[in-house]
C-alpha cells in the first residue's frame, strides 16, 4: 500500500508559495484566503479492435487563490507556481472581489472548522498507474479485446482506460495546511455485433474505483471471467425479443442503480442547488430546504448516506477543498429526507454549525464549489441474496449496467437504459429482452422500493465525469448500493419511441 | 513564463525523433456568475497546455506518442521529449498514419497572446448590475453566467510547420424566475468581445417570456408540431455531428451506416433544401484554416496536424455529402478527406424571418425555450432523449396562448430532418446544453412535425 505523498510533489515550494499568497491577500484587506496548489495527471488509452486509437498523458499543474474581501468573493489562478505569481494572483483576486462587490447582495461568510496544520493523506491504492509502462497497459487492454474478437458473435470491440493521480496542497488564512494524494482508474470494454439486426453492443459492468493499477488484475474484479461471458451474453441480446412496453417489477443491479441514485438523490440533495445557485446551468431540486425532515423521499426501506471516507470511494478525501475533515452523515433515513450536502459558505447560509465537507474544485483554475460526496443506498443488514430477490419476482425485468441517462432540471422525471435486461417470470430468469428504457418520477420510483438486497449484493459503483457549475467542473464520485426491487415501473420500448 | 514561440523552438531543437509536433494552447478568461440576482462567483484564469507529439518511423509506417503539460519550462523539455518518445514506442505503428505536413505556415507566428480579463466586462458589468437591481425591485430572480475567453493555438514541427490561430469568444446566459420560481425562462447570447451584448434586449426577452406564463395550459404527452429556437436546434444537431464519424458508419456502427454495408453518403435525409456545413472563412464564425490535434480520436488524427481546413458540406440540398474523416479513415472509406471544422452552420432554402415570425406560421403546436439533459438512447436511429426547460408555450393560430408543462422527449435529429415544416433565418446561436463545448454554431429556428413528447415532466 502506498502511504506517502510523492516526494517530487512535496519537494515543491508548497508552503512558501501558499504563504506568499495568504500574506499578500491579507495585507490587501482579505478577511479569508485559501490557496490550492494542484497537480493532476490524467492518462487515457483507447483501443479499437485491439489496436491503439487514442493515447494521452496530461498534467494540469497550477495555483488558485480565493479571497473574501468585504463579504465578496475574488478568485484568480495561474499555471505559474512561484512566490511572485502567488503575490500577483492574490492582488488580482482581491481586485476581483472589490469589482464584484457592487454586484453582490449576499455577504459571504464561512462556518468555522478546526485548524489542521501540516496534515497529509493518501488514498488506498497499491500500484501507481503511472509507474506501469504504457506498453503493459496497452497489452492488458489488447489481450482482453482480442479474447472478445475471437468470438464469432463479436464484430468489433472498443476498450479504454483512464487513470488519474491527483495531488493537492491546501492552505488557508486560519492556519490549516493539508497535502493529499489520491488515485483512481476506470476501464471499460465493449463488444459490438453487426448484422441484419443493425448493430448491438454490450459493455463490461466493472465500475470505476479508487484503486491503482491493481484494479486491472483479476484479484479485485475478475476481468478475465467477465470478458469470457460477454460474447454469449451479447449474442443472446441480439436474438432477444424487443420489450413489450408497460409496467414491470424491476430488479436493478448496483451496476445500473448507482446512476439512478446519482441523478435522483445525489444531485437532488446538493443544498446549493436546492437553494438555486445552479438554476442557470445544472438546475434546481424538488427537495427544497423547507422539506428537510418532512419530505417522504421513498419507502421506509430507503436509507441513504453521504460520506467522504469510504475506502476506495471516488469522492473520498482526508479534507475537502475548504479544509474540512471527511465525515459521514444521513441524507435519507427510513424514507425521509434528513440531510443535505454542504460546503462552508452554504452551511453558513442555513445557519449550520459546520460544513459536512463537500467542497471540491477539479482544477487550480476553478473555484471550489459544493460537489457530491459518495452517496450510497444502504443494504438491508439481514436482506436477501440476489438469488432470493430473483425468486421473489413473479413478472419483472432484471437490469444490469448503465447506458443512457437523463433527468430534468428539478430532478423529477428521469429515463435510464442499461446493458442487460433479463426477463423474470415466476421467480426465474427466462432470457434477455432488448430496447428497454425505464422512466419514472423520483419520489414515485423510490416510493416503489419494495425490497432491498443484503450486504452480499452491495457494490460500489460510480463515475469519473459528474458535471456541475460554470465554468464547467468535473468530479469523480462513488455510489454504493445493493440490488433492489421496485414495484411496477413504467418501461418503454426505445424502438417504438423512435417511431419505428 | 517563457513565450509560446520560444518554447516550441526549444522543444523542436532538442527533439531526436523522426519528427515532432508541439501544440501550445494559451488561454485567458474572465468570468462572472450570479444567482438570485446577486453575484456568486467570479474568476480570472490563465491557462497553458503544451503537447509534445513524438513521431517514430516504424515498419513503413509511423508511431506517435503525446504528452501534455500545463506548465513547461526549459528544464522540463528533455523529460517531456523522452516521455513522448516512450509513448510512441509503446503504441507501435499507428492505424491513423498519414504523411505529416511539411513547411506550412499561417498567422502571425511571432505575436504574443493577447490576454483578456475583467476589463472585457467594463460596459457589460454595470449594465448587468442595473438589471439585477431592477429585477429585485420587480420580484424577478436572475441567475446566469458571463464568460470571455481569448485562446491562441501555436502548432510547430520539425518539418517546418509554423501555424497560429486566435479565437476570442464569449457568452452570456440568463435565467429569469418569478412568482415563487413557478415561472422560469432563459436567454443566451454569443459574442466575440461583449461590445454587442444588449442587456436591455435580454431584459425585455426575459420579461416577455415570464409574462407569457401567466396563463397555464396543461397538455398531455404526445406528438406535437414543435418550434425549436435556433439554440435548441443547435443542441441536437451538434450531437448529430458527434456521431458522424466516417469509420463508424463504414463499419456499420452508426445511424449513417447503410444497410448491407457502406455509408449513407448520397442519401437524401431532409424533406427541404437544407444545407449543413462548416466553413472557416465564414464572416461571423471564422475558424481555424488548419487542423490542430493534440491527440488522435475517432474524428481527428495527430498525423493530420497542419492539413488545410476548408469548407465542408455535410448535408447539401438535403442530401448527406460527408462524414467526419481523418486522412486514414478517408482512405479506408474511399471518401474525400473532410475534417471536423470549428463551426457548424445550417441554412434552409427560403428560410426567412425570426422565431416570432415562425410562431405566426404555426396553427397548433408547441414553442420550446431550450432542450436539456440530452443523451443518446439508441445509436441505430440516433434516438435522443431530453427535457424541455425554462418555458414551453402552447401556440394556436399563430399566437402564444400560454405556458404549458415541461416534457421528456424522445426523438432523433436525423429523423427530424425529414419532418421540417418551416424554417427561419439562420443566426449565430447558443446551444443551451453544450454552450461550454461549442461556441460557433449558426442555426435557423425550425418547426418539426410530430416531435415526440414522451411524458409530462413535473419539473419547472
Amino acid at each position: 500500500m502506498i502511504t506517502q505523498v510523492d516526494q517530487d510533489f512535496l519537494a515543491l515550494p508548497l508552503q512558501s508559495v501558499s504563504d506568499a499568497a495568504i500574506s499578500a491577500a491579507t495585507s490587501l484587506g482579505a478577511s479569508h484566503v485559501d490557496v490550492r496548489i494542484e497537480r493532476t495527471r490524467t492518462g487515457y488509452l483507447s483501443l479499437r479492435d485491439a489496436k491503439p486509437e487514442t493515447q494521452s498523458d496530461e498534467t494540469n499543474f497550477g495555483i488558485g487563490v480565493r479571497v473574501i474581501v468585504n463579504g465578496a468573493w475574488g478568485f484568480a489562478s495561474s499555471p505559474d507556481v512561484s512566490d511572485d505569481s502567488a503575490k500577483k494572483l492574490a492582488s488580482t483576486a482581491v481586485a476581483m472581489a472589490k469589482t464584484s462587490k457592487p454586484l453582490s447582495t449576499e455577504e459571504i461568510s464561512l462556518v468555522s472548522e478546526p485548524v489542521y496544520a501540516n496534515k497529509t493523506w493518501v488514498s488506498a491504492y497499491e500500484i501507481d498507474p503511472f509507474s506501469v509502462s504504457d506498453a503493459d497497459k496497452k497489452d492488458r487492454l489488447a489481450s482482453l479485446s482480442s479474447k472478445l474478437l475471437a468470438s464469432s458473435s463479436v464484430n468489433h470491440t472498443s476498450a479504454h482506460t483512464m487513470y488519474v493521480k491527483e495531488q493537492k496542497h491546501y492552505a488557508d488564512s486560519a492556519g490549516t495546511s493539508t497535502t493529499q494524494q489520491r488515485v483512481r482508474v476506470q476501464t471499460q470494454f465493449e463488444a459490438i455485433s453487426i448484422g441484419a439486426h443493425g448493430f448491438e453492443s454490450m459493455r463490461t459492468l466493472a465500475q470505476p474505483a479508487g484503486y491503482g493499477w491493481e484494479w486491472m488484475g483479476n484479484s479485485i474484479w475478475n476481468w478475465d471471467a467477465e470478458i469470457e461471458q460477454l460474447p454469449s451474453l451479447l449474442a443472446e441480446k441480439v436474438a432477444a425479443p424487443s420489450v413489450e412496453p408497460g409496467r414491470y417489477d424491476l430488479l436493478i443491479h448496483p451496476s445500473n442503480l448507482w446512476l439512478t441514485i446519482h441523478e435522483s438523490i445525489g444531485h437532488a440533495t446538493e443544498l446549493d442547488r436546492a437553494m438555486g445557485y445552479e438554476a442557470n446551468y445544472a438546475g434546481t431540486s424538488f427537495a427544497t430546504p423547507e422539506k428537510l425532515g418532512n419530505l417522504k423521499y421513498g419507502s421506509a426501506l430507503m436509507n441513504v448516506t453521504g460520506d467522504r471516507n469510504t475506502e476506495h470511494g471516488l469522492s473520498t478525501v482526508g479534507w475537502d477543498d475548504e479544509g474540512v475533515a471527511a465525515q459521514r452523515w444521513d441524507i435519507v433515513k427510513d424514507g425521509v429526507l434528513v440531510g443535505y450536502q454542504l460546503d462552508r459558505r452554504i452551511a453558513a447560509r442555513v445557519n449550520k454549525d459546520r460544513s459536512n465537507g463537500c467542497a471540491f474544485s477539479d482544477s487550480p483554475a476553478h473555484v471550489p464549489i459544493q460537489r457530491m460526496p459518495n452517496v450510497s443506498l444502504q443494504p438491508n443488514p439481514n436482506g436477501p441474496t440476489l438469488e432470493k430477490l430473483i425468486e421473489s419476482i413473479e413478472d419483472g425485468i432484471y437490469i444490469l449496467g448503465d447506458k443512457s441517462w437523463s433527468i430534468d432540471m428539478q430532478r423529477y422525471n428521469f429515463q435510464f437504459t442499461g446493458q442487460q435486461f433479463h426477463r423474470i417470470k415466476n421467480g426465474k430468469i427466462v432470457g434477455q429482452l432488448k430496447d428497454v428504457a425505464y422512466q419514472a418520477t423520483t419520489t414515485d420510483f423510490w416510493g416503489a422500493l419494495k425490497a432491498v438486497g443484503g450486504p452480499s449484493t452491495y457494490v460500489l459503483g460510480g463515475a469519473f465525469n459528474c458535471g456541475k457549475a460554470q465554468p464547467g467542473q468535473v468530479a469523480a464520485v462513488s455510489h454504493g448500493c445493493p440490488a433492489a426491487v421496485f414495484d411496477k415501473i413504467n418501461v418503454l420500448n426505445t424502438v417504438a419511441e423512435a417511431g419505428k | 513564463m517563457i513565450s509560446a514561440q520560444d518554447l516550441v523552438e526549444k522543444i523542436l531543437a532538442r527533439s531526436t525523433t523522426d519528427d515532432c509536433i508541439v501544440v501550445v494552447n494559451d488561454k485567458t478568461q474572465a468570468n462572472l456568475r450570479w444567482a438570485s440576482s446577486t453575484l456568486t462567483t467570479n474568476g480570472v484564469i490563465q491557462l497553458r497546455s503544451v503537447t509534445v507529439i513524438a513521431f517514430i518511423a516504424m515498419n513503413g509506417s509511423m508511431a506517435s506518442g503525446a504528452v501534455t503539460r500545463t506548465n513547461v519550462d526549459e528544464r522540463d523539455i528533455d523529460a517531456l521529449l523522452a516521455e513522448a518518445s516512450a509513448a510512441a514506442h509503446a503504441a507501435g505503428p499507428a492505424e491513423d498514419f498519414a504523411p505529416l505536413a511539411k513547411d506550412v505556415s499561417f498567422g502571425n507566428w511571432s505575436a504574443p497572446h493577447t490576454p483578456t480579463g475583467p476589463e472585457a466586462f467594463s460596459t457589460f458589468a454595470p449594465e448587468l448590475g442595473e438589471m439585477l437591481r431592477r429585477s429585485q425591485s420587480d420580484s424577478i430572480e436572475l441567475f446566469g453566467y458571463a464568460e470571455h475567453t481569448h485562446q491562441t493555438i501555436w502548432v510547430g514541427s520539425k518539418g517546418g510547420m509554423r501555424l497560429r490561430h486566435d479565437s476570442p469568444v464569449g457568452r452570456v446566459e440568463m435565467t429569469g424566475k418569478s412568482h415563487g420560481r413557478s415561472r422560469s425562462t432563459w436567454d443566451g447570447v454569443e459574442t466575440h468581445d461583449f461590445k454587442d451584448i444588449s442587456i436591455s434586449k435580454i431584459d425585455k426577452n426575459i420579461r416577455q417570456r415570464l409574462s407569457w406564463q401567466e396563463k397555464k395550459i396543461d397538455l398531455p404527452a404526445g406528438r406535437y408540431d414543435t418550434i425549436l429556437p435556433s439554440g435548441a436546434a443547435a443542441d441536437i444537431y451538434v450531437y448529430m455531428m458527434w456521431v458522424a464519424g466516417a469509420r463508424d458508419a463504414h463499419e456499420g456502427q452508426s445511424v449513417f451506416s447503410k444497410k448491407g454495408g457502406g455509408t449513407r453518403v448520397g442519401e437524401k435525409l431532409s424533406n427541404v433544401g437544407l444545407q449543413l456545413f462548416s466553413d472557416p472563412s465564414d464572416s461571423t464564425l471564422s475558424g481555424s484554416p488548419f487542423v490542430s490535434a493534440a491527440a488522435s480520436s475517432p474524428f481527428t488524427s495527430v498525423f493530420d496536424n497542419g492539413q488545410k481546413q476548408g469548407r465542408v458540406d455535410w448535408i447539401k440540398d438535403g442530401v448527406l455529402q460527408s462524414l467526419l474523416q481523418t486522412r486514414a479513415s478517408a482512405k479506408l472509406t474511399s471518401l474525400p478527406y473532410t475534417p471536423l471544422g470549428d463551426n457548424l452552420i445550417m441554412k434552409v432554402d427560403n428560410g426567412i424571418g425570426s422565431l416570432d415570425d415562425l410562431v405566426k406560421k404555426v396553427d397548433n403546436g408547441l414553442l420550446v425555450t431550450t432542450l436539456w439533459y440530452i443523451r443518446m438512447v439508441d445509436p441505430n436511429t440516433l434516438l435522443l432523449t431530453g427535457l424541455t426547460r425554462d418555458g414551453v408555450y402552447y401556440v394556436k393560430n399563430g399566437e402564444v396562448q400560454g405556458a404549458t408543462n415541461n416534457f421528456r422527449w424522445n426523438d432523433s435529429p436525423v429523423s427530424a430532418l425529414s419532418r421540417i415544416v418551416h424554417a427561419g433565418a439562420t443566426e449565430w446561436t447558443q446551444p443551451r446544453e453544450w454552450a461550454g463545448d461549442i461556441t460557433s454554431m449558426a442555426m435557423p429556428p425550425l418547426v418539426i412535425k410530430d416531435f415526440n413528447m414522451s411524458t409530462v415532466s413535473p419539473g419547472s
